[in-house]
């Protein structure tokens, strides 16, 4: 008897462990399913993954659209049954839309495998695959405006640099223009030369996004709000500029030894004296100002889905009261591209937060069809309200009476700051202009860097009315 | 001819998840001439995807060697379905057809993969096959099998210890004995040994000393299986012998202690070897450490993505950008290019050999046996976690074969022996109807 209930137990517990056992089996089955439910694309996007290229040979390669649907890259079949892919505006997209051929890069490599996706009815799809034909992958839609574009690469001529417009308040970047450039429909042949470089253009760099050029007077925004947060009396500040500052004996000049005379903070930021910031930024705590520079992305990853250069910002214990001048007038080691400066003049634009720039819009099948909505979800709130409304204020006065004035008396209101940034020891210097213009409600932001060009008034300012008129002027 | 191919891929899996319907409903009501209906269809199954792989795998490059390669399995198999009914009077059919299903699978893949190993792997799985036949009557003619127990492990430490101080690092792991060329992993045997070593001495006694005792031993393996750097086996040694101690204890306790003694090791052991670390972190992100270590089980799960719930198509992916895609992470590529949906059947078809193993185990009356039939058992179905979870990215990866399926002469023979051994025991020592009846005929003859 007893050795029967023995094995009764045995048996019993055989049973239990087993099956308890099957429990992790159901939780890996389950962990597959969900696996092979969800959305890879993304998987399936990763450069590293191969098997992009077997999609190609079943799929034509969907377009690259603007917002407003004109074709910006396309595949189409050649005389000889080759499948090329075509820009038809040129090198006017070069950067911002990328190549295909010698290594894909932007936004042919980003949404590679969105492209060659096919979101059409299987039954279609089994019958094309019965005639041996490819299935139309699906297209790109993008947040780029042509005219904008036009009106950009246009008015940045033959000038080296790069110019940035985007929606303050959702991200949608409308033009994105980087010089000099390439035809990527020509890509092949001229690769070559591209490579070489023989004229050190770097035409292969997306300047906007990859770019790192010293900020100028831009960065005075930055030592504007860590001065009204270490005084809550900046509005009572004065300073009476003769031309230059000299403290420890290091010297600063304002743009031609400029006397500003007597003058407030809004004066001072609107004529982008250099005496009166960089007398500010000897009396500002260091650690303060970092924490405040890298709450604005500098030192950080900036959230882009695109290729592009960190940003930079040192302030050290260790620099000099000559240094410490430097950096709060943007000069110092402080770098920056022009999309990072156009998400910190987004940030007042908005009402405060990093705003998330992006290209890529949603997907679309052959006809047309929303099959993806691609959603951007926005940073950290890094301004108060009170700090908005003043720093409006003082970019406001720039376009009124300081060094923005071209940009005053158009039917659309414009808040910007110009910069002019040495790169050497000697007068040479980068064009800079951060702003946004407003009308009814819209806003448009702009990021523009002219290279080796002069001063920001004369060079980087006209670039930005001619992009404000595009979306808000007259003709519009 | 893309059509042709992207249909018979959606056939082949249509079959095959047929097959695996056919697992689990053969045992609803109890009419054996409908279960041998159904051994039968399934046994046509498994005909016609060999078939329909194999005209594709031809088509791909005529390469004369599949159209040999499918003459010799039908052949094999038609003469293996005859001979182990012979051989095995009462045994399971659901577990030969599920022996044959996944070698079968394991071969076709292989030709696609790499050819050369296609032929190994058959060759070694012939001679398995053939040897196994023997199984039952080795078991027979030694009858003191049950009555060794310490034997097993002096044999089994002995045989490790050997692979410890003679073996060559391959593929990370320092378990592998190479003898003129021919390299094999001693330690896949040595863990039937090991099966066979814990139910002999836990059956006869197991009060408190013994088990000290025998866990001691237990650890002595595992521990150098750790050494060796074999992740995979040591775990599946530490687990048998948890859940086998469980099972004729009774005690819980056992269970619970075991395994937080085994959460703890596997802590040090992280904080002790580098190769654990890199394991653990290419499971948790191997996006980001994609070029040190993370590629594999990133390469792994773009294949599974790639091929979604119904596959590339036969020859369609691209295994070779897997690294070790013929043994360890075979699974991929058959997610790949035969899709997630035959990926799961094959795991329900494992799961099936696992159900009917514990229904042997209970089946059978003397305890060394049934726990024998346990343990292997378990051995059996927790590699299968280890191997897929493990590709999945479910769980880290260990680095160990997909039974009966993986490119590997070790991991094939041993599997072969231990499903034999499970059938053998359940012929000699089960329910003892079938074998009586099979006795009386015999006498009638």
């Amino acid at each position: 008897m007893k050795k029967r209930s023995d094995k009764n137990n045995d048996n019993r517990n055989i049973a239990v462990i087993s099956y308890s056992l099957m429990i992790i089996f159901v939780v890996l089955i389950g962990y597959i399913v969900v696996f092979l439910s969800g959305d890879n694309m993304e998987l399936l996007n990763n450069p590293y993954n191969k098997a992009q290229e077997i999609f190609a040979e079943y799929t034509t390669r969907g377009s690259i659209l603007s917002a407003d649907g004109k074709v910006i890259a396309e595949t189409v079949t050649d005389d000889d049954g080759n499948e090329v892919r075509k820009y038809p505006y040129n090198n006017m997209f070069a950067h911002a839309a990328g190549h295909f051929d010698n290594g894909k890069t932007g936004l042919e490599a980003q949404y590679n495998v969105y492209m060659l996706n096919a979101s059409i009815n299987p039954v279609v799809s089994a019958v094309n695959e019965l005639k041996d034909e490819k299935n139309p992958g699906d297209s790109l839609v993008t947040t780029l405006d042509t005219g904008i574009q036009k009106a950009a690469y246009d008015a940045l001529g033959s000038h080296r640099g790069a110019v940035i417009a985007l929606n303050p308040e959702n991200g949608n970047i409308l033009c994105m223009v980087s010089k000099p450039d390439f035809n990527p429909n020509t890509i092949k042949s001229n690769w070559d030369d591209l490579i070489e470089d023989d004229n050190n253009e770097s035409a292969l760099l997306n300047r906007a996004t990859q770019g790192l050029y010293p900020p100028g007077s831009t960065f005075k925004l930055l030592t504007l709000i860590e001065y009204m947060r270490e005084n809550s009396n900046y509005r009572d500040f004065t300073f009476d500029c003769k031309g230059s500052a000299s403290i420890d004996s290091y010297k600063i000049n304002c743009y031609k030894k400029k006397r500003h005379g007597k003058e407030d903070i809004v004066e001072a930021f609107a004529s982008s004296c250099n005496s009166a910031f960089a007398t500010i930024g000897t009396e500002l705590n260091k650690k303060q100002f970092r924490t405040l520079c890298n709450s604005f992305l500098f030192n950080s990853e900036i959230p882009v889905n695109y290729e592009y250069k960190k940003s930079t910002f040192v302030f050290n214990k260790s620099f000099d009261t000559g240094e410490v001048m430097q950096t709060a007038i943007g000069q110092g080691k402080t770098l920056i591209s022009p999309l990072h400066n156009a998400i910190i003049i987004s940030a007042v634009a908005n009402g405060g937060y990093i705003v998330t720039p992006h290209i890529a819009d949603k997907m679309v099948n052959e006809s047309g069809r929303t099959v993806k909505t691609f959603s951007y979800k926005n940073g950290n709130t890094v301004l108060k309200p009170e700090e908005v409304n003043f720093l409006r204020e003082c970019l406001l006065e720039v376009t009124k009476s300081g060094t923005g004035y071209a940009l005053s008396g158009q039917k659309y209101t414009v808040y910007g700051k110009t910069g002019t940034a040495q790169y050497d020891s000697g007068d040479n210097s980068h064009a800079w202009y951060i702003g946004y213009a407003e009308l009814d409600g819209k806003k448009i932001a702009v990021s523009i860097i002219v290279e080796k060009a002069g001063t920001g008034s004369d060079y980087a300012v006209p670039i930005a009315k001619k992009i404000f008129d595009a979306l808000l002027g007259y003709n519009r | 001819m893309n059509t042709i191919v992207g249909l018979c891929g959606y056939i082949i899996v249509i079959l095959f998840a047929l097959y695996t319907f056919f697992c689990f409903t053969v045992f609803r009501g109890r009419n054996r001439e409908r279960a041998e209906k159904i051994y039968k269809r399934q046994r046509v199954c498994i005909f016609l995807i060999s078939a329909i792989a194999h005209v594709i795998l031809y088509f791909m490059d005529y390469d004369f060697r599949v159209v040999v390669l499918f003459a010799l399995q039908v052949i094999v198999f038609f003469v293996a379905v005859h001979m182990y009914q012979i051989f095995y009077k009462g045994l399971s059919k659901l577990v030969l057809n599920n022996m044959l299903m996944l070698l079968m699978i394991g071969i076709f893949m292989l030709e696609r993969i790499n050819m050369e190993y296609a032929m190994k792997q058959s060759a070694i799985a012939l001679g398995g096959l053939i040897f196994c036949i023997f199984i039952p009557i080795i078991i027979k003619k030694i009858p003191f099998l049950d009555r060794l127990g310490w034997q097993y492990a002096i044999l089994g430490i002995f045989l490790l210890a050997v692979v410890f101080l003679f073996a060559k690092e391959i593929n990370g792991s320092k378990n592998w004995i190479v003898i003129k060329g021919i390299r094999f992993q001693p330690s896949e045997f040595v863990k039937i040994i090991f099966v066979f070593f814990i139910s002999g001495v836990l059956t006869r006694r197991h009060n408190f000393k013994r088990v000290v005792v025998v866990s001691a031993l237990a650890a002595v393996h595992v521990l150098i299986l750790v050494i060796e750097k074999d992740l995979g086996g040591a775990l599946i040694y530490f687990i048998t012998y948890l859940i086998v101690l469980t099972a004729v204890t009774g005690n819980v306790l056992y269970l619970i202690s075991g395994l937080s003694g085994g959460s703890a090791a596997a802590v040090i052991a992280y904080k002790l070897f580098t190769h654990v670390q890199t394991r653990v972190s290419a499971w948790r992100d191997p996006w980001s450490i994609i070029d040190s270590g993370g590629l594999q089980v990133a390469q792994s799960l773009f294949a599974i993505a790639t091929g979604g719930w119904f596959g590339m198509g036969l020859g369609r992916g691209l295994p070779g950008k897997i690294p070790i895609v013929e043994s360890d992470f075979i699974f991929a590529a058959i997610s790949e290019e035969l899709g997630g949906i035959f990926a799961i059947c094959i795991l329900l078809v494992y799961i099936s050999c696992f159900i009917m193993f514990v229904n042997i185990s209970i089946k059978i009356k003397k305890p060394f046996y049934k726990f024998v039939a346990l343990g292997l058992g378990i051995q059996f179905i927790f590699q299968v976690f280890l191997g897929v979870g493990g590709v999945t990215k479910f769980i880290p990866s260990t680095g160990v074969t997909l039974p009966l399926i993986s490119y590997g002469g070790s991991s094939v023979l041993s599997t072969l022996i231990l499903f034999s051994i499970i059938q053998g025991i359940y012929v000699l020592n089960g329910s003892g109807e079938e074998v009586k009846e099979a006795e009386n005929e015999e006498t009638v003859g």
